[in-house]
């Protein structure tokens, strides 16, 4: 067991991967410079930097993987793959349906996700929920880093394309790369035990959520950086006797629906707690997901409602807080 | 006197920068803070060729083009500031400044300036006869797909474009030429366009290259490239690690070091040549940061443009005091200080 950063989680899942696999490669800007240790371990032939030419890159790693490698493609932020979206929809996520099962696409993209230090709309979206609406594409969303661990050496085995979203405010290297810059007494609103212990023996299963605290009045359903905003409000409800039990996804898309379905057959009351936008996305899939089972909680969203602002504190206002969800928990604990 | 207000313009972006620079370091302008210190003399040649009709689509490292077109300073600080009376509420920030006003626009998303720029171009052509739009793009932008395709749309739509492709050496990290085939002007004039290739701390250079490509978007001859090289004086962002671990390698950078040294010494991984390339690779970019010029040094584009005015007669001392007055006054009232 070592402590390891959720950032850091994912490096050593990756470098034990290809540590075992030759047929690895990771591509991405800057990638010789930002993985440096990788560089400098697995040299030039599979740690390859790219030009900002995000559409050829993916592209080009679908092809890659279509014949044989295995890529790991960086992007320096989700936001960005907007560049490269035919890669992803029309291309990795269709292969192995069109080919009627018999090629696959062995590519893991690592994206790193999320707000709240600070820079901007074009820099701080999650958008998990449109890239789980596809089908083909495995999403996985971890809010610790041994989940980061576990999922990331899961996908390298995966025979399908897989998107790994890296919270950036639970990675201190993202948040010191973007957000500090060598500013020491900068304050961001970074959960507590963001850091954590990592088995490196330990693999962790798609499509299946974990119960991070339990509790008989209320369903939280969250990720990433959601999960521990939720974790703190259920603290402080239980001060005032709401019982909160809250589920971390983890995974999207495959999602563990039976998981969601037996906490809120129990508690009657729901509350999705996402940093992704609240229209047509998760939390509605989320509802779908109780209604389809004949289940009628009480339900209410914690989401982000339009572009995400560049002032810090109206950021902070956009990203589900923790004063929002207990305002949350209890609107629906009353009704 | 158009050479003047050239450098008054250059002199204006260095203190703006400088100020920022100083918010910055304080905590009061969050993310990433793209300093443009070395490119103030292209956007104030550039700018100084343009109309209140003309536009410009502008990258993440827009300062000095925002400063040399004239954009109240207030309202643009207190945007990095992210305040409710800024440039656009706070909203946008940094990346994301626009001015209707003044016909600015913006983008963290790179090389997203040039498609936005032709459209400008594209709403010129047809609503305002004579205005043309400025695209400004980095290096590293130019290997961006939808960059390369807007050489070829404004092309075959003639359109009144002007990209201003300013050529720092760098994306990020990473040292454009070693992931960049040909060369830039190369790559719009195997288009057609007409290309002006500038040095970027030669203020006669690029002012004429400048003024002539705009005389012949103007005419309606079609898009045009300016391609300038410039240092990038304050690393890709402010508080660069990089930048930190060339300056100050025993402070910041035994923890990166001791990092990559331990990866290329463990067990399993690629051979021992392979290994070496990648140390040596990182060992030459931060060289290469180690010859970058430094503020107020000779190679400083500033201090060469001051020095060239100043043997001209020029009292360049005067406008450099009268920029530093204004922009602190911009600060202290951004900042809602008082101000005497
Ligand atoms: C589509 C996209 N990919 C990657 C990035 C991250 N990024 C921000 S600036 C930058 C480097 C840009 O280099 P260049 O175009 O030369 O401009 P410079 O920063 O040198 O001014 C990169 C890769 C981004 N913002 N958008
Ligand atoms: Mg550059």
């Amino acid at each position: 067991m070592i402590e390891l950063s959720l950032g850091q989680a994912i490096d050593r899942a990756i470098e034990n991967a290809m540590s075992e696999d030759e047929s690895i490669v990771l591509i991405g800007e800057d990638v010789p410079m930002l993985r440096a240790p990788l560089y400098a371990r697995f040299g030039v032939e599979r740690v390859m930097g790219a030009p900002i030419s995000e559409s050829a890159f993916i592209g080009a790693a679908v092809g890659a993987a279509m014949e044989g490698l295995r890529p790991i493609v960086e992007l320096y932020m989700v936001d960005f793959l907007a560049v490269a979206f035919d890669a992803v929809l029309n291309h990795m996520a269709k292969l192995e349906a069109f080919s009627g099962g018999e090629w696959h696409c062995p590519v893991l993209i690592r994206a790193p996700s999320g707000g709240g230090y600070g820079d901007g709309g074009q820099h701080a979206q999650s958008l998990w929920g449109m890239l789980s609406a596809i089908p083909g594409l495995t999403t996985i969303i971890p809010s610790t880093p041994m989940d980061a661990y576990g999922l990331t050496r899961t996908a390298l085995r995966h025979s399908g394309p897989v998107i790994l979203f890296e919270p950036k405010l639970l990675s201190e290297e993202w948040l010191e790369f973007l957000g500090r810059l060598g500013r020491e007494d900068l304050e961001f609103d970074v959960p507590e035990n963001a850091s954590g212990m990592v088995n490196e023996d330990e693999f962790a299963p798609f499509g299946r959520a974990v119960t991070r605290r339990e509790g008989g009045d209320v369903t939280i359903l969250s990720l990433a950086v959601g999960v521990h905003r939720a974790l703190a409000a259920a603290e402080a409800l239980a001060s005032d006797n709401i019982q909160c039990e809250v589920i971390d996804l983890r995974c999207l898309s495959p999602l563990d629906r039976e998981s969601i379905r037996r906490s809120v057959a129990k508690t009657g009351r729901m509350v999705v707690v996402d940093e992704d936008y609240r229209n047509y996305g998760l939390s509605g899939e989320l509802a779908a997901t109780v209604l389809e089972a004949g289940l009628h909680p009480t339900f209410v969203r914690v989401c982000v409602e339009g572009t995400i602002p560049y002032n810090h504190r109206l950021e902070k206002d956009t990203l589900p807080s923790v004063k929002r969800i207990i305002e949350a928990v209890k609107e629906i604990c009353q009704s | 006197m158009e050479l003047v207000n050239i450098y008054r313009n250059m002199s204006r972006s260095r203190e703006f920068e400088l100020a920022v620079a100083e918010l910055w370091e304080q905590g009061l302008i969050t993310g990433e803070m793209h300093a443009s210190t070395g490119e103030e003399l292209v956007a104030a040649a550039v700018t100084a060729c343009l109309t209140a009709e003309d536009s410009l689509s502008l990258t993440h490292r827009c300062s000095s083009f925002v400063v040399a077109r004239g954009v109240p300073l207030v309202p643009v600080i207190k945007e990095l500031l992210g305040r409710e009376d800024g440039l656009c509420h706070g909203r946008g920030g940094h990346m994301h400044l626009f001015s209707r006003d003044y016909r600015i626009a913006t983008s963290g998303i790179v090389g997203a300036s040039l498609p936005t720029g032709a459209g400008f171009a594209l709403a010129a052509k047809r609503l305002r006869p004579h205005a043309l739009a400025v695209a400004q793009i980095g290096d590293g932008a130019l290997n961006q797909g939808m960059a390369l395709e807007t050489l070829n749309l404004a092309t075959v739509w003639k359109l009144p474009l002007l990209v201003v492709c300013i050529d720092n050496g760098w994306a990020i990290t990473t040292s454009s030429e070693s992931l960049t085939a040909g060369s830039l002007p190369e790559r719009a004039r195997s288009f057609g366009w007409l290309v002006g290739n500038a040095d970027g701390a030669d203020i006669e250079d690029v002012s004429q290259a400048a003024k002539a490509l705009v005389k012949n978007v103007r005419a309606g001859k079609g898009p045009a490239f300016l391609y300038a090289r410039c240092p990038r004086m304050d690393g890709h962002y402010l508080g660069d690690a990089l930048v930190r671990l060339a300056r100050h390698p025993v402070s910041d950078g035994r923890d990166t070091l001791t990092k990559v040294v331990g990866g290329a010494f463990s067990q399993g991984g690629s051979g021992l040549i392979s290994r070496a390339t990648g140390l040596t690779r990182m060992m030459g970019a931060i060289g290469k940061i180690r010859h970058t010029p430094a503020h107020g040094d000779d190679k400083d584009p500033l201090v060469i443009t001051r020095k060239r005015l100043s043997k001209q007669g020029y009292d360049v001392a005067k406008i450099d005091l009268e920029a530093q007055e204004e922009i602190r006054c911009a600060v202290a009232v951004s900042l809602g200080e008082e101000h005497d």
